[in-house]
């Protein structure tokens, strides 16, 4: 506290560098400009850094105001989601379109992290354990990256490429993710000590398409980076016979899902549980998803 | 470099020396309004809980530099009195240290929501911490200045 209040007993007009910009070329330019700026968006990562003096930034770039990074719009068959629209806007205005997605979103931290923290910030950290991360492999999201020579689009299978490593190069930023609008019903599970401030144990996503007759996953936390389980999207199911899904099927599909997880012994949990929970997860997913797909026979998905 | 706020109802001018700095160390450090409490420093607490153009953040994970011009309402401006009265009448103020805080987000949550159930409480005080664990009284506040102020 004393070195806090002499720090700030300091009076100075030096000016500091913080550009807050409403465009994206402008803060792409100041990027190139000064290659040492370090952007923010929400902050709730990035903050608890500079707080606790892991880093002390010489620059900041502030994306909040740019206008194209905090709105969202509707492509028709996908939503186009800027990359700082806060956790807090998906929750309330994308629920019907991409449950999954508004589900997962709806679990990251509290209400006050929700009105800050954004999916492209979630993104650019890269965490396995961001939240966002598991519906946006589920439903095959495609990143948008805005560098000084141009733009261009990740595939979210593509974008991860280790612990808190993406590819996401210096110099640019995300500007936006767009996701398919689901075509069939949707679930995120998480696992964590209590309902709110989790870092995730695991988490799992599922989204059915009804159209393609697939099903897409995502695992969270339990890998060097987010993952899909392929061989639980290839188990075959009784599209043609909804009914006849059995429950070995079922716990089939959660054992798969367990499988394609790469899980380490953590200060969260052990390899061992987040397999297990997964499994749990996986079927808990798969079985209500089906259930609301064909024997509630919900409007939405008829 | 200087910023113009607005909190409180008040215009205020602050001096920061970098870019880092928080909005909860503006306020306690530089301008002297303590009624945000510092605990811990990454958005676990809540204690430093403010509307920012009328949504409830944690000021120690906003950037002051980013202010210029923004709205900030603290536990002196942003709370209503029957919110604050039902805090005494009810007991939910133990040690005290969480109560701004939490009062802000009452404040925020009964905004949205004139008599909102235990679950929708529970959710929107989900990143309040009372680590005196006087929870139960403080939902009770809730419901009661819910009352007080239809």
């Amino acid at each position: 506290m004393t070195a806090l209040r002499a720090a700030g007993a300091v009076s100075t007009d030096r000016p500091i560098i913080f550009y807050r910009p409403t465009e994206t070329a402008d803060a792409l330019r100041f990027l190139a400009e000064r290659p040492e700026a370090v952007p923010v968006a929400g902050g709730t990562d990035l903050m608890v850094g500079v707080n606790y003096r892991h880093i002390r930034p010489e620059a900041m770039l502030d994306l909040t105001a740019i206008v194209e990074l905090c709105t969202w719009t509707d492509e028709g068959t996908a939503i186009r989601i800027g990359s700082g629209v806060p956790y807090a806007r998906i929750v309330a205005e994308l629920a019907t379109a991409l449950p999954g997605l508004a589900a997962a979103s709806r679990t990251v931290g509290s209400p006050q992290i929700r009105n800050r923290g954004t999916v492209g910030g979630n993104l650019a950290t890269a965490s396995p354990a961001g939240d966002a991360h598991p519906p946006l492999l589920a439903t095959g999201a495609n990143i948008e990256i805005a560098a000084p020579e141009g733009r261009r689009t990740v595939a979210i299978d593509d974008f991860f490429t280790g612990p808190k490593r993406s590819v996401l190069r210096p110099g640019e930023i995300i500007t936006a993710v767009t996701v398919p609008k689901a075509a069939g019903p949707q679930q995120f599970l998480k696992v964590g000590t209590r309902n709110a401030m989790v870092i995730s144990v695991c988490a799992f996503a599922l989204a059915l398409d009804l159209d393609r007759r697939t099903v897409g996953t995502g695992i969270g936390s339990a890998g060097p980076t987010p993952l899909r389980a392929l061989p639980a999207e290839e188990l075959e199911l009784p599209w043609a016979a909804p009914a006849g899904l059995t429950d070995a099927t079922v716990e089939r599909f959660g054992d798969l899902v367990a499988a394609a997880a790469r899980p380490i012994d953590d200060v969260r949990g052990t390899a061992a549980y987040r397999r297990h929970a997964l499994a749990v997860c996986a079927a808990r997913a798969l079985r209500r998803t089906w259930r609301a797909a064909f024997e509630e026979r919900s409007a939405e998905w008829n | 470099m200087e910023l113009k706020l607005h909190i409180d109802g008040e215009n205020v001018t602050a001096q920061i020396d970098r870019p880092g700095e928080s909005l909860l160390q503006t306020l306690r450090d530089r301008l002297g309004r303590t009624g945000s409490k510092n605990a811990c420093e990454q958005g676990e607490c809540g204690s430093c809980t403010v509307l920012l153009d009328g949504d409830p953040v944690c000021a120690c994970l906003v950037p002051t530099a980013g202010c210029e011009g923004r709205d900030v309402k603290t536990v002196v401006g942003a709370v209503p009195k029957p919110v604050r009265d039902a805090f005494v009448a009810c007991g939910a103020v133990q040690c005290g240290f969480c109560t701004p805080g939490l009062l802000v987000s009452v404040a925020d949550l009964l905004a949205r929501e004139d008599d909102p159930s235990d679950p929708q409480i529970r959710e929107a005080l989900a990143g309040n911490l009372c680590r005196c664990t006087g929870y139960e009284k403080i939902i009770d506040a809730v419901h009661h200045a819910a009352e007080a102020s239809r």
